[in-house]
């Protein structure tokens, strides 16, 4: 297949450089594959004959299970490597190991990796396309993009919406994601959380800075809460969890004082009580599982267009026909 | 036995005699021996033809990695002489942060025995300022300059404990040595890979603030201020550095400060596209900073270039940003770098360039050379300030490859090293 028949390039690392039609012709290609899970038999041979590999260099169970099942239903054959007990752990760089699984003829990688830029690196090196699941502190693109999607499917658009990202932005690919898609989109961000686990200068991002939780449930149609690490507690970024629920904590209290209907969206795993409490979590505002049920229809429309197929076509060919 | 050589007809430039101008120069037996007006060259004499092009005073970097002991297939002592003679340069200050590291007589006299074997530019080891580089109790600075050192620094590591810089900057004065510093708070960079800003936060790496250079440089000058020593500020590479730099000489405090030429040409835009190449410590700063390191080198607050030589092997570069090493190489493309991108600019003329990279490192480290006059050791750098050429890192003499320079074009080229009256290298 030639590079001018991939309407994304050869990789997804990230959503910082792709245009707003690429961004929605992702999402416009997702709708379709939404229902092939909600199928009795969940499997459509869009990818058949591929080869995938997970590579996970960091523990993940959503993102990878998500990426499994959007492979396995597109009937891609898939294998899963995980930091634990391979060789990564045995002092192989990360060239090598790529190296060798380009040796066994592969199509694509998914890869999580702790160091930003970690997916870019393997993207330039190895001929494979190559997916970002989660890249340090970077980027986490099929996150943000299913984001972004369960935001257009509640509020019909998101042109001219005001999202807040709440929480520890700074260590957050997830955050960095969603700015850069969500601006692309013309959609108004603002970040809220202690200065501490801000980015240094992060209003040249294009963001608001709302210091207080009480500001951005005032401004926002849309918050984006973000899980708050115990380790960050350990390292100093924030006196206690209990503080920070007091402070920053999404509260049906704080929420009761919204001047508008205001959707609740968080990538999990959540820490119930401390950013964000039950009753908002499992409440008629939260759409914290569709964002979980639309990773599935995501991640299948970023392998189907990677692997060559086209948007307009992706209809045509979950009824039998190959990418 | 060194041969008689006669530079004739170059463009002589010593700013140590006021010197620019076309003349002969005769190296006899060593050292440089008064050529007069036309007259007194030895029949003997190898006649070498200069026209065309620039002799100065060797130059010579008083901060470079050469990695022996310990990390030999990163460089050695040898490949490190080699590369810096074909960069131009007669002398090298051999950082200590080898391993071992350089914190004995014993480690200092085998970087002299092993500069000599390598016969190429002159190779003067810096030794440590505490015991294993530990920032703990001070090593033994009066053997190690018995055995030749000529400055003491924990370089690779800031001196976290103020205590310990104050003791080293009283305890050196008794042997005439500068201590060099590499200024850096670690509480606020340790876990930084590049310069703190909007890029740093854009690409989701942790970021080293000015401020983290800014308050150790301040605290050096303070205790050179308190202790008389003198302290020598290595790589500066932020504007408020400068700006104290500036103000503590003109108090008359004890300091002599560094330019790097990556930090004069390169901005962290640089590192886009997570290039390890243009990974350092301190790293590449903003255009704002650069632009002060530059009026700082012009203004004489910086009074050295010095490269920073810090060499990787290509599977150590190769890796995620936050995984590389920090460091690159730069004694083959030093003096390239700076006539083109500073001098040419109009930044410093000639003149000051040779100050800068050769009179006053001498001065400074209190090295033989810097000079051509009467006498002084036959240390003599013949460059062709208008050869036009392309960095190839794949040519570099040096073991390593890890420059953000590849590929660029650079004005003037080092054609002939001369040491103690030896070729040691020639173009």
């Amino acid at each position: 297949m030639s590079a001018m028949a991939l309407p994304l390039g050869k990789d997804l690392v990230g959503l910082e450089h792709l245009t707003s039609e690429q961004i929605l012709q992702i999402l416009d290609t997702a709708e379709p594959f939404k229902e092939i899970s909600e199928r009795r038999i969940k499997k459509v041979p869009v990818l058949r004959g591929k080869t995938i590999v997970n590579l996970f260099f960091e523990a993940s169970t959503r993102t990878r299970v998500s990426f499994e099942f959007a492979e396995k239903r597109l009937s891609a054959d898939t294998v899963n490597i995980s930091a634990s007990g391979s060789s990564v752990v045995k002092g192989e760089t990360l060239v090598d190991t790529a190296r060798n699984l380009e040796a066994m003829r592969i199509d694509m990688v998914v890869m999580r990796h702790g160091a930003s830029g970690a997916a870019r690196f393997l993207a330039e090196r190895i001929p494979s396309h190559v997916i970002n699941a989660g890249d340090g502190w970077h980027e986490h693109p099929t996150q943000g993009l299913l984001d972004l999607l369960t935001i257009r499917d509640h509020l019909g658009r998101l042109d001219g919406l005001k999202v807040c990202i709440v929480g520890d932005i700074l260590h957050s690919r997830v955050a960095r994601s969603n700015i850069y898609g969500l601006r692309t989109l013309g959609a108004e961000v603002a970040v809220c959380g202690p200065r501490t686990l801000l980015p240094p200068m992060v209003e040249e991002l294009g963001c608001h800075v709302l210091p207080h939780i009480e500001d951005a449930i005032q401004w926002a149609d849309v918050l984006n809460v973000l899980r708050l690490q115990l380790e960050r507690m350990e390292s100093g970024y924030v006196p206690s969890l209990r503080e920070y629920n007091r402070i920053w904590g999404v509260t049906s209290e704080r929420m009761d004082a919204a001047p508008r209907d205001i959707l609740i969206l968080h990538p999990g795993p959540m820490n119930r009580g401390v950013e964000i409490d039950s009753d908002v979590a499992d409440g008629s505002h939260s759409v914290i599982l569709n964002q979980v049920t639309n990773g599935v229809a995501v991640r299948m429309a970023v392998l189907y267009l990677l692997a060559g197929g086209q948007p307009e076509r992706a209809e045509a060919a979950k009824q039998g026909g190959e990418a | 036995m060194s041969e008689k050589i006669c530079l004739r007809g170059g463009r002589v430039v010593d700013p140590s005699q006021s010197l620019d101008e076309v003349r002969d120069v005769l190296l006899v037996d060593g050292h440089v021996v008064s050529s007069g007006e036309g007259g007194g060259i030895p029949e003997d004499a190898r006649i070498i033809d200069c026209s065309g092009l620039v002799v100065t005073p060797g130059l010579i970097d008083v901060h470079v990695h050469l990695r022996e002991p310990g990390e030999e297939h990163k460089e050695t002592i040898a490949t490190g002489a080699a590369s810096a003679a074909a960069g131009g340069f007669t002398s090298i200050c051999a950082m200590p942060n080898t391993d071992p590291p350089i914190d004995d007589p014993a480690g200092v006299g085998f970087v002299v025995a092993q500069g000599r074997k390598a016969a190429k530019a002159r190779v003067y080891p810096v030794g440590c300022i505490s015991v294993g580089r530990s920032g703990g109790r001070l090593a033994l600075v009066g053997e190690m300059v018995d055995a030749g050192a000529v400055a003491i620094t924990d370089d690779g590591s800031p001196v976290m404990d103020s205590g310990l810089m104050r003791l080293a900057l009283e305890y050196a004065q008794t042997f005439g040595i500068p201590v060099a510093d590499h200024p850096e708070d670690i509480t606020l960079s340790a876990k930084g890979h590049m310069n703190e800003g909007v890029m740093s936060s854009r690409l989701g790496l942790a970021g080293k603030p000015n401020a983290s250079e800014d308050i150790h440089v301040a605290r050096d000058l303070m205790l050179a201020e308190l202790t008389g020593g003198h302290i020598h500020l290595q790589h500066c590479s932020t504007r408020h550095g400068v700006e104290m730099i500036r103000q503590a000489k003109a108090r008359g405090v004890r300091v002599t400060a560094e330019a790097s030429p990556h930090h004069l040409v390169l901005t962290e835009a640089a590192v886009e596209g997570y290039r390890t190449e243009a990974k350092m410590n301190p790293p590449l700063r903003s255009q704002e900073d650069v632009e002060a390191v530059r009026v700082g080198l012009a203004d004489g607050t910086l009074d050295t270039i010095a490269t920073d030589h810090a060499p990787h092997h290509y599977d150590e570069k190769e890796a995620a940003f936050a995984e590389a090493p920090n460091g690159i190489v730069g004694l083959e493309t030093a003096l390239g770098i700076v006539l083109t991108r500073v001098v040419k600019e109009g930044l410093i003329d000639l003149s000051t360039m040779i100050e800068r990279m050769s009179c006053q490192p001498a001065r400074a480290f209190n090295l033989p050379g810097g000079t051509l006059a009467e006498g002084a050791v036959a240390d003599v750098t013949v460059f062709d300030p208008n050869e036009v050429w392309t960095v190839d890192p794949a040519a570099f003499v040096s073991k390593s490859r890890n420059t953000p320079f590849g590929g660029w074009e650079l004005e003037g080229r080092p054609r002939l090293t001369i040491v103690g009256g030896r070729i040691v290298w020639s173009a």
